[in-house]
């Protein structure tokens, strides 16, 4: 998988005419009171809107009846198009749940009972840690772990990626999921969620936004939008009386409009699209979050604890020169190195063949002719190797060939050990070729940094964010592969524990922490992360320990989900601003329209020239209610991120939405006027 | 408007720079415990106090224990110089009260009382026919000292919690009241008064002085059956008094009460253009050092100078747009030439601009000055009437105060009413920046941005509340000396001054009356005491929090981006919430006398 995948077979059209006409709907639904005050805000245009309708309907002996009632409808659109935008980020995320719940279809299981019978039952009856037996053809019938044999799933169902995955029994890549097929073979599985709580159930109760509470940021800023609403309303209330001692009382409809204008409506009004469109951004890259608090806390991260292989480096080593001892040509060493590798399946096996091929041409050749015994690789000799026709060559780590030779009688000659401490110094890997008790020279295996992650890291730096490679490397390599990746720290000989101390060490600093990781043994170092991403190959244990699930298990995705938190915060940050630098341009035109009639020095105010007094309410109120709609592509698809250091972005956003806020609604509310001027509405 | 004008302005400006720095990394040397040249004289003393009282000043106070000790301390100390004012008439030391001055009326007293403890210096009375030697001294002077004292204290808590980490407390209350008195206000005030003493100021216990008018006046009032009656007067009565003990510290504190009724404009409170210049930097001296003493406790200069700038840039836009509208002659007093022997051809009629209200020793631009440096610190003393200001001279004073007392504002307070903007600032464009909103390391999140919104609300909650009230009654509409707009602004001002503990008056209002006395007492008890009480636990919860290392990825706090974004935030949030009622006020006003209009 490329680090730059974006998943773009999710995508969808933003304004997908299904999702546009449930939206609709929806946005009627939620004018129940009680649904609305979740959102003070966009309640308080409520209760006004309430109100204008109710002095509307009841006999009174105003004469603007036209004009009364336009504000009235556009307050009840203001209320509706927030509800729309709302709709529409959760509509996304339905016809998402839509296609998820289709892979949830009700199937056959094939439960082995401890007498070893198998049984059918349904897979809704299949309980914790009971064992299904899945093969070829089938489709997985709940969540679980392989506990016996291998085999080939498509998990696209889930993932979107139709290339197969293998999953396999121990080890970390055991888990499966409920609704996946198996391609190929048989395995056992142990079931380990119950019906209702599997990861399918989870991820569409996610999508669809059914358990979304309010994130911190969100609640805070939910409180300052309140907090700047109850000011308002205080001006307006205690602007009428100043107004009926200064001889000019004010009508409700005029108050009310006042109000609604002010009171941050736009945010107010867009504020849970944007957190819900923010979670959906990350299900289109494949990625499930917990809760939208982990999300918010990928924004906040200070340090990234990235692995090494796979992650920073390509997952295998690769064979780069042959160096040979004093005495040993190139060729003598390549054929034995090549000879060695024949029967070795590891990628670094096939690299050395490859690269003696490549370099001197040595051909291949079929060792089923030759007398030849294959030695493999054993924890206890570290060596791999053959014996064939008077030949014992040995490959094998520096430490282990020197065993090996001393028990031949012989050295390890002190050129060959400075040959492989370079290598090592260089961020190699030396494998010692030994023939017939002499060593021969060494291969330099060599760890390959994958494209582009140098410049990935320093958009990371530029952003303020720290990477830490994590390797189990010994520290002499581990410097070496870090210079090169250009990451700004590394821990090297890593275990487990040391893991887990660096998060804490950084976390009491005041820092967030996001990883990956996917055995078993990450799961605390997940759990202790602030936000911790597991691989959807790895284990179940991974999977709850952290709070995001990667469904296309790639590691440096990492760095796109810190972007994507990013973005939330600042969407918020930059519709809030927009929303409060409005109002200014809405004095200009109200409070002018206000008191003219009776003071008509006051219209060196109206500095737009507003055509009447009615008219600039009127455009006022509309403009209030139709930057709602246009900024809902915006709040869905979230401001414009590029990696830059906070300073940049706060200039830059304060240019867009800071002036932009200021300047947009002069000329807004201007050519509304002119339209209601020129067809005489009001 | 002159070159000459503007150069007062500047070289007012120019000292301020030159001392706000010396003064404020001494003062963070002061609260932080640090030795100072003064510790070998002041030292003993303050050892002997806590000896005295029982502190201890080892002792660290949580937010709730450093406000209680803060209430304790202001409730008594108001009981204090309550028990004063009313027992002045008792005390048989002569000198003390030569004049016989009897016992205050306890209604006044309690005001003036809780008037002093606030900081505000609201005065309702007359000082010179009120206040007794005794009373000026034990009860007045002093409480400038100690509400000085407190707010800096509390200005010093607030900055703890900025800085510290991962702590429950901020600091001891005892200790910061002691030393900010001992080391910062008292050595100031010491020299401050001498040096007015050298430029003219009285201080004596000498009973009144009788002269006699070298010319006559003739003076019309109604007498008891309501007609005129015509009286002349050849005598006048000098009131005399330790007064420039207390002038220092009205000033140096931001307190702003009077040792006379006509406050800086009387020529014992400010004899020289000299003394003016000192009264107006001593305004600004400490809430200027303590933007220094800022940066240096959070380890952030450069924030510091932020914060500075910010308030310098407010300040500047208010002197300049006051100065503009005061230099103006009154549109209705068009063609009336105010200066016949020397108004040439082309020449304005009324060069001097707006001179009502004006003490001309000190002209336009130092009143101008003057009135925006009063205001905008929480000060309140003045030179010049505000009340006689044309509209829009008036609405600087007025639009500072509602600002909220942040533009320098008053010792202590306006330093912490500022951090509260600066945490609202950074909240609401720290996002902008892609991470939860952090203040210098300090994450803000829903809890400081809560209190931080109730510390916003209370302020125009009680200054606009208690206005539309009194707009609508009789009891508030029978005060005002203007009707029309002027009035408005009239009843404005007196419960924006109050909320911002400023003190200064639009002096038109009669307030001497039951319904203003009792809720302009309200206002300023509410507008010191309710909104500290918030703003200590942000301070409070700001302690607990880890400090999180800054980095490119961290929201600047000490760039001129900041500065502009504070200044557009305090802008805007002043703007939208007064505006509506300004406009009615002294925009409205000023547009109507432009059209000829003006009511009576």
């Amino acid at each position: 998988m490329s680090a730059t995948h974006t998943g773009t077979s999710k995508k969808r059209a933003m304004f997908e005419s299904s999702i546009v006409r449930r939206a609709a709907v929806d946005s009627l639904k939620k004018l129940n009171p009680r649904l609305q005050a979740k959102n003070p805000v966009m309640f308080v245009v409520e209760v006004g809107s309430v109100v204008t309708t109710l002095l509307l309907i009841l006999p009174h002996g105003s004469t603007h009846f036209a004009f009364n009632l336009q504000i009235t409808l556009w307050l009840w659109f203001t209320v509706l198009f927030a509800n729309f935008a709302e709709a529409m980020a959760e509509g996304r995320g339905k016809a998402q749940a839509d296609a998820l719940r289709k892979a949830k279809s009700e199937t056959t299981a094939y439960m082995l009972r401890a007498d070893g019978n198998v049984e059918e039952v349904p897979s809704s009856h299949l309980r914790v840690n009971d064992k299904v037996r899945v093969v070829a053809g089938q489709m997985i019938p709940g969540d679980g772990e392989v506990i016996e044999g291998v085999a080939s799933v498509d998990e696209s169902a889930i993932t979107g990626e139709s290339a197969p995955v293998i999953r396999e029994a121990g080890g970390d890549r055991s888990a499966v999921t409920g609704g996946t097929r198996v391609l190929s073979d048989v395995i056992v599985v142990r079931i380990t969620s119950n019906p209702g709580e599997t990861f399918l159930d989870r991820m569409i109760a996610l999508v669809e936004g059914a358990q979304r509470q309010k994130t911190p940021n969100e609640i805070a800023l939910n409180i300052l939008l309140a907090g700047l609403t109850i000011i308002f309303l205080l001006a307006v209330v205690t602007l009428e009386p100043f107004a009926v001692y200064s001889s000019a009382p004010q009508t409700v409809f005029v108050l009310i409009s006042l109000l609604v204008c002010l009171i941050p409506t736009t945010i107010g009004g867009l504020l849970s699209a944007i957190g819900i469109a923010g979670m959906d951004r990350l299900v289109q890259h494949n990625v499930l979050a917990v809760s939208g608090r982990a999300v918010e806390a990928a924004g906040d991260v200070n340090t990234l604890l990235l692995d090494k292989t796979g992650t920073i480096t390509l997952g295998n080593r690769q064979a780069s020169e042959f160096l040979t001892a004093a005495g040993v040509t190139a060729e003598e060493l390549a054929d034995a190195a090549q000879l060695s590798s024949l029967p070795d399946e590891t990628p670094e096996g096939r690299s050395i063949v490859v690269l003696a091929k490549e370099l001197y041409g040595l051909r291949g050749r079929e060792l089923a002719n030759l007398n030849v015994e294959y030695i493999p690789f054993s924890a206890l000799t570290r060596m791999s190797g053959i014996d064939m026709e008077g030949r014992s060559i040995r490959k094998g780590a520096a430490d282990a060939i020197a065993n090996y030779l001393k028990e031949n009688g012989s050295i390890l000659p002190d050129e060959v050990r400075a040959t492989v401490d370079k290598v090592a110094r260089q961020g190699g890997t030396p494998l010692v070729v030994a023939e017939n008790g002499r060593a021969l020279g060494v291969i330099h295996l060599k760890d390959i940094v994958k494209g582009g992650m140098r410049e990935r890291f320093e958009q990371l730096r530029a952003m303020g964010i720290k990477t830490i490679m994590i390797t189990g490397d010994n520290p002499l390599t581990a410097a070496a592969i870090a210079r090169e990746a250009g990451v700004d720290d590394f821990l090297a000989e890593a275990k487990p524990k040391d893991k887990m101390d660096l998060i804490k060490r950084e976390q009491a600093q005041g820092k967030l922490v996001a990883m990956t990781g996917d055995g078993t043994n990450d799961a605390p170092a997940l759990a202790q992360a602030d936000v911790g991403v597991a691989m959807n190959s790895g284990t179940q244990a991974a999977k709850e320990a952290g709070n995001m699930v990667d469904l296309d298990s790639n590691p440096t995705k990492l760095i796109e989900i810190v972007g994507i938190g990013k973005q939330l915060l600042m969407t918020r940050g930059a519709l809030t601003t927009f929303s409060i630098a409005n109002d200014v341009a809405k004095y200009f035109a109200i409070i002018p329209a206000m008191f003219m009639v009776v003071f008509p020095q006051l219209a060196i105010i109206n500095v737009m020239h507003l055509s009447s007094p009615e008219s600039a309410i009127l455009s006022a109120v509309i403009f209030n209610a139709l930057i709602i709609v246009a900024l809902i592509p915006l709040a869905l698809r979230g401001v414009k991120y590029r990696p830059m250091s906070a300073a940049a972005l706060l200039q830059r956003n304060l240019w867009v939405y800071g002036l932009g806020g200021i300047i947009a609604p002069f000329i807004g509310i201007k050519l509304i006027d002119m339209i209601i001027a020129s067809i005489h509405l009001v | 408007m002159t070159s000459n004008g503007w150069l007062q302005i500047a070289v007012f400006f120019a000292l301020l720079l030159l001392a706000a720095k010396p003064l404020g990394l001494y003062m963070a040397r002061v609260y932080e415990r640090q030795k100072t040249w003064l510790d070998p004289v002041l030292g003993p003393v303050e050892r002997l106090l806590y000896r005295l009282t029982g502190v201890n000043p080892e002792a660290e106070m949580r937010w709730t224990e450093y406000g209680a000790a803060m209430l304790i301390f202001s409730c008594a100390t108001l009981l204090l110089t309550y028990a004063i004012e009313r027992l002045q008439h008792a005390i048989p030391i002569p000198m003390l009260n030569p004049q016989h001055l009897a016992a205050v009326e306890p209604y006044l007293a309690w005001n003036t009382a809780a008037s002093f403890t606030t900081n505000t210096n609201w005065q309702s009375y007359v000082p010179e026919t009120t206040m007794s030697y005794l009373t000026q001294m034990a009860g007045l002077a002093t409480h400038n000292f100690w509400s000085a004292a407190t707010g800096m204290a509390l200005a010093i808590a607030f900055i703890r919690g900025i800085s510290r980490r991962e702590s429950k407390t901020l600091g001891n209350f005892w200790v910061d009241l002691t030393r900010g008195t001992l080391w910062v206000l008292l050595p100031i005030c010491l020299v401050y008064a001498l040096a007015l003493v050298s430029q003219g100021a009285i201080q004596n216990l000498k009973p009144y002085d009788t002269v006699t008018l070298i010319e006559p006046q003739t003076v019309t009032a109604p007498g008891a059956d309501g007609k005129p009656v015509t009286t002349t007067v050849t005598t006048q009565t000098i009131a005399q008094g330790p007064l420039a003990s207390q002038e220092a510290i009205k000033m140096l504190g931001t307190n702003g009460g009077g040792f006379f009724n006509a406050n800086s404009a009387h020529p014992f409170e400010n004899p020289t253009p000299l003394t003016n210049l000192l009264e107006m930097l001593s305004i600004f001296l400490i809430p200027a050092g303590l933007c220094i003493t800022l940066g240096r406790m959070v380890g952030s200069p450069g924030h510091g100078w932020a914060v500075f700038a910010a308030m310098s840039v407010l300040w500047f836009a208010g002197v300049a747009t006051c100065y503009w509208a005061e230099a103006q002659p009154n549109p209705l007093l068009h063609g009336v030439n105010q200066r016949v022997a020397t108004a040439g051809p082309g020449q304005s009629l009324s060069p001097g601009g707006n001179m009502e209200g004006k003490e001309v020793r000190f002209g336009v631009a130092d009143s101008a000055l003057f009135a925006t440096v009063t205001t905008d610190a929480s000060c309140g003393a003045v030179n010049s009437m505000h009340d006689s200001f044309m509209p829009l001279g008036g609405m600087v004073p007025l639009a500072n105060i509602m600002m909220g007392e942040i533009i320098f504002g008053g010792v202590g307070s306006g330093m912490y009413g500022m951090l509260i903007f600066v945490i609202v600032t950074v909240f609401i464009a720290g996002l902008m920046v892609g991470r939860t909103p952090e203040y210098l390391g300090k994450k803000v999140q829903a809890y400081e941005v809560q209190l931080s919104m109730l510390y916003v609300l209370i302020f125009p909650l009680i200054i606009l509340g208690f206005a539309a009230v009194s707009v609508l009654i009789p009891a508030g509409l029978s005060s005002i000396s203007n009707h029309g707009p002027h009035g408005l602004s009239q009843i404005l001002y007196a419960y924006t001054s109050s909320a911002g503990n400023n003190g200064s008056a639009f002096a038109g209002l009669n307030a001497n009356t039951h319904w203003y006395n009792s809720t302009l007492g309200i206002t300023m008890l509410v507008g010191r005491f309710l909104m500290i009480v918030p703003m200590l636990a942000v301070a409070g919860s700001l302690a607990t929090k880890k400090i999180v290392p800054p980095s490119l990825g961290t929201f600047p706090v000490n760039s001129t981006l900041f500065t502009v974004l504070l200044v557009s935030v305090i802008l805007i949030v002043g703007a939208l919430t007064f505006f509506p009622a300004l406009s009615l006020g002294p925009i409205l006003e000023h547009l109507l006398l432009r059209s000829g209009i003006s009511f009576s």
